[in-house]
């Protein structure tokens, strides 16, 4: 009975722990708006928080959820050293117009582009905006679908607390 | 003390366990439900089902450098607006895949795209029902350096089957400045590939090839504000199966696409050219339809967003057109006249496609054809410039303004008969409106208006004027109200001067997204990406559920 008992306890522990691993970036390569390769894996931001936002040239709320962050990005990076990452999503159809929308729009995020969509499959994104909050260890600890006005004030708490 | 010893090792069983990192399991999930209601009024039928049904999971396995996935598809029985072929459950999407030292392998389904698409691209869009996945092998190497080689065989899906014809491919890139360690500022980047279909001969009356091949090569330059892109594609002859001498085309084909872009801060430009001669690539040479159609000639249109300025949508000829298109994107700065307190933002766009002159090229033993290489036909397929302003007037207010004239030849583009509705000509203004009232609560007004003629005696009368106008009150993070009228107020026919009114609620909590709509939609054309579906009209309720974990 013991035996039992304590094989069943060691399953737990087991199992909780096998569920407790948080959610990490899918080993898949990106493109700089340069023409080089880049693996998401390789992103950093020395311990800080990293905001991931998927978004397009055709998508209205994506731009909207973005240039809304733009004009506070400066006072979140100096409050939490925030970083903000936008995965552009166009495929070879508008590819060409993101550099210039960004540049254009003075976006000062780091911007990728995954054409193919290998990245957005990867991260099991459905519909754009999508955005991931990854802890200063890299890990996925929150996400949101979609965009209304105002939840960029939720994401800023979602960072915040990161930084307790 | 056996006991102690016991639950230790256990202990670091799991420990062990834990340190081997055991995986990671994730996915989506999307339910996409309809009722159908009879509605005379606009044609709509009732479904027998009443309620139909699309939904999918996707499960995704990953453990360090392997990574596993299905996606399980339920149409019970599929939306109207998709193909009937889309009928049952199963799990037609499974893969696995691994990289080691550089070297990626996966079997099973995987999508791909060979430079922009020319020669080959297989891919997923859920909005247009299209999903034409390989199901193969494929190997990418990155042999370093700044050279990288991908190949693959494979047949390609559509619906719960596979086409005919069996794919083979290998493509190749190369970035100078890496490989050879260049000091330039520029950046050269070259990329080559080669894809072949092979599908038995069975044609009773005419030879047709058994192996059609596709070669493409491309050049990316990139030099601080400055990048240019350019592809070449030719595809060898690939006769359609038929008996009829004229349908039986032995030229070959030919594309290109080139795009030059300069940004800087507060300002960038975009000019496009590409031109597509008997370029389409089918991944069964008997077969017609959008869901065998396995390249991709990227449509030299803005994309629209908003209602009525997507009404005459654009769609890629791959057998003939030359378009051209322009970009200008410009930021008035803040604190001038025209920027205000938090400056202005302008996108012009113009974009002109037509056919080639003369019309495709043609091989048989009646026909011997080939348009010259810059050759604008005198028939123009569809034309759009339209300007978008974007501003934020305070802290409140914020609006957009877009206005747009549009040239839509609808006999060709949609494959009337000549002269049946002939070329209409629309303008399009949009205001679109957001208005933030307190902490989390906004309100957003869209108001748009088409008017539309036709610019020749035709036998039909098209619909004519809308006006459309939309509410939504949104609640960050959690709810979203929206309702919106379309109504065709410049229909001739009196019968059809209709108000197409939509409600939708949702309930948004992080990544899980509840909807529920109900309202008339109107029959239609519905494009992504130059890929266009007709959409049939319809009335009832709809309920949709994204989630993911």
């Amino acid at each position: 009975m013991k035996k039992i008992l304590i094989t069943v306890l060691a399953l737990i522990i087991n199992i909780s722990l096998i569920y407790s691993q948080e959610r990490n970036l899918p080993n898949i390569e990106v493109k700089t708006l340069d023409g080089n390769s880049f693996n998401i894996q390789e992103l950093e931001n020395d311990n800080n928080p990293i905001v991931i936002s998927f978004w397009a040239t055709w998508c209205k709320p994506c731009k909207k959820e973005l240039n809304n962050i733009a004009e506070v990005y400066e006072e979140w990076q100096e409050e939490t050293g925030v970083k903000i990452i936008a995965i552009s999503i166009d495929d070879t159809r508008s590819m060409s117009k993101v550099a210039p929308y960004v540049n254009s729009s003075d976006w000062e995020y780091d911007v990728y582009l995954d054409s193919n969509s290998d990245l957005k499959r990867a991260m099991g994104v459905s519909t754009v905006p999508h955005t991931f909050l990854l802890n200063g260890k890299g890990n996925i600890v929150w996400d949101h679908r979609g965009y209304i006005d105002g939840d960029e004030d939720e994401l800023y708490e979602k960072i915040e607390e990161l930084g307790k | 003390m056996k006991k102690i010893i016991k639950i230790l090792s256990l202990l670091l069983c799991v420990h062990s366990l834990n340190g081997q990192n055991i995986g990671e399991i994730h996915g989506d999930f999307n339910l996409n439900m309809q009722s159908y209601l009879e509605d005379a009024s606009i044609n709509a039928v009732a479904a027998d089902e009443v309620i139909r049904n699309n939904s999918y999971l996707n499960i995704l396995f990953t453990r360090n450098n392997f990574t596993a996935g299905v996606r399980y598809e339920s149409y019970l029985n599929a939306l109207l607006d998709y193909d009937d072929d889309f009928k049952g459950n199963g799990i037609p999407y499974r893969f696995a895949t691994y990289s080691t030292s550089g070297l990626e392998i996966t079997a099973g389904n995987f999508y791909e795209q060979f430079g922009s698409g020319l020669i080959f691209r297989s891919y997923e869009e859920k909005g247009l029902g299209i999903d034409n996945a390989m199901d193969g092998i494929r190997l990418k190497y990155k042999i370093g350096n700044g050279i990288n080689l991908k190949t693959f065989i494979g047949k390609s899906r559509t619906y719960f089957t596979y086409a005919d014809g069996i794919f083979r491919g290998i493509d190749g890139e190369i970035d100078l400045n890496q490989t050879f360690n260049l000091e330039s500022k520029t950046k050269y980047i070259f990329g080559g590939s080669f894809v072949s279909r092979y599908q038995q001969r069975s044609n009773p009356l005419f030879e047709l090839p058994q192996n059609v091949g596709l070669y493409a090569g491309r050049l990316n330059l990139i030099n601080g504000g400055w990048n240019y892109f350019g592809e070449y594609a030719y595809k060898i002859n690939d006769p359609l199966n038929s008996i009829q001498q004229e349908n039986v085309n032995y030229a070959s084909g030919s594309a290109f696409t080139s795009s030059l872009t300069y940004s800087r801060k507060g300002f960038g430009i975009t000019a496009e050219i590409h031109r597509a001669d008997n370029m389409l690539l089918l991944s069964d040479r008997d077969r017609i339809g959008k869901s065998y159609i396995l390249n991709y000639i990227p449509t030299l249109s803005k994309p629209h967003a908003y209602s009525l300025l997507a009404l005459y949508p654009c769609a890629t000829q791959a057998m003939g057109e030359l378009g051209v298109q322009l970009d200008v994107f410009y930021k008035i700065k803040k604190g001038t006249i025209l920027g205000g307190r938090y400056g202005t933002k302008l996108n012009f766009n113009i974009s002109r496609i037509n056919g080639l002159k003369g019309g495709n090229s043609m091989l048989n033993d009646q026909i011997n054809f080939t348009p010259e290489l810059i050759s604008f036909s005198e028939e123009l397929y569809y034309s759009d410039i339209n300007l978008e302003i974007n501003k934020k007037l305070n802290k409140r207010v914020k609006y957009n303004l877009v206005f747009a004239n549009q040239t839509y030849n609808k006999d060709f583009l949609e494959g009337k008969t000549p002269g049946e509705y002939g070329v209409i000509n629309s303008t399009i203004g949009v205001l679109d409106i957001s208005y933030k009232i307190k902490k989390g609560h906004s309100i957003r007004m869209e108001l748009q208006s088409l008017m539309a003629k036709q610019l020749e005696t035709a036998s039909k009368k098209e619909e004519g004027d809308w006006l459309m106008g939309l509410a939504e009150y949104t609640i960050s993070p959690n709810w979203f109200f929206a309702v919106q009228d379309m109504y065709n107020y410049g229909n001739e026919d009196a019968s059809k001067k209709l108000h197409y009114i939509n409600l939708n609620i949702g309930f948004i909590k992080g990544a899980n997204r509840f909807e529920i709509g109900y309202g008339k939609k109107r029959e239609g054309i519905f494009c992504v990406g130059g890929v266009c579906k007709l959409v049939p009209s319809s009335n009832g309720l709809n309920f949709n559920i994204t989630s993911s974990f």
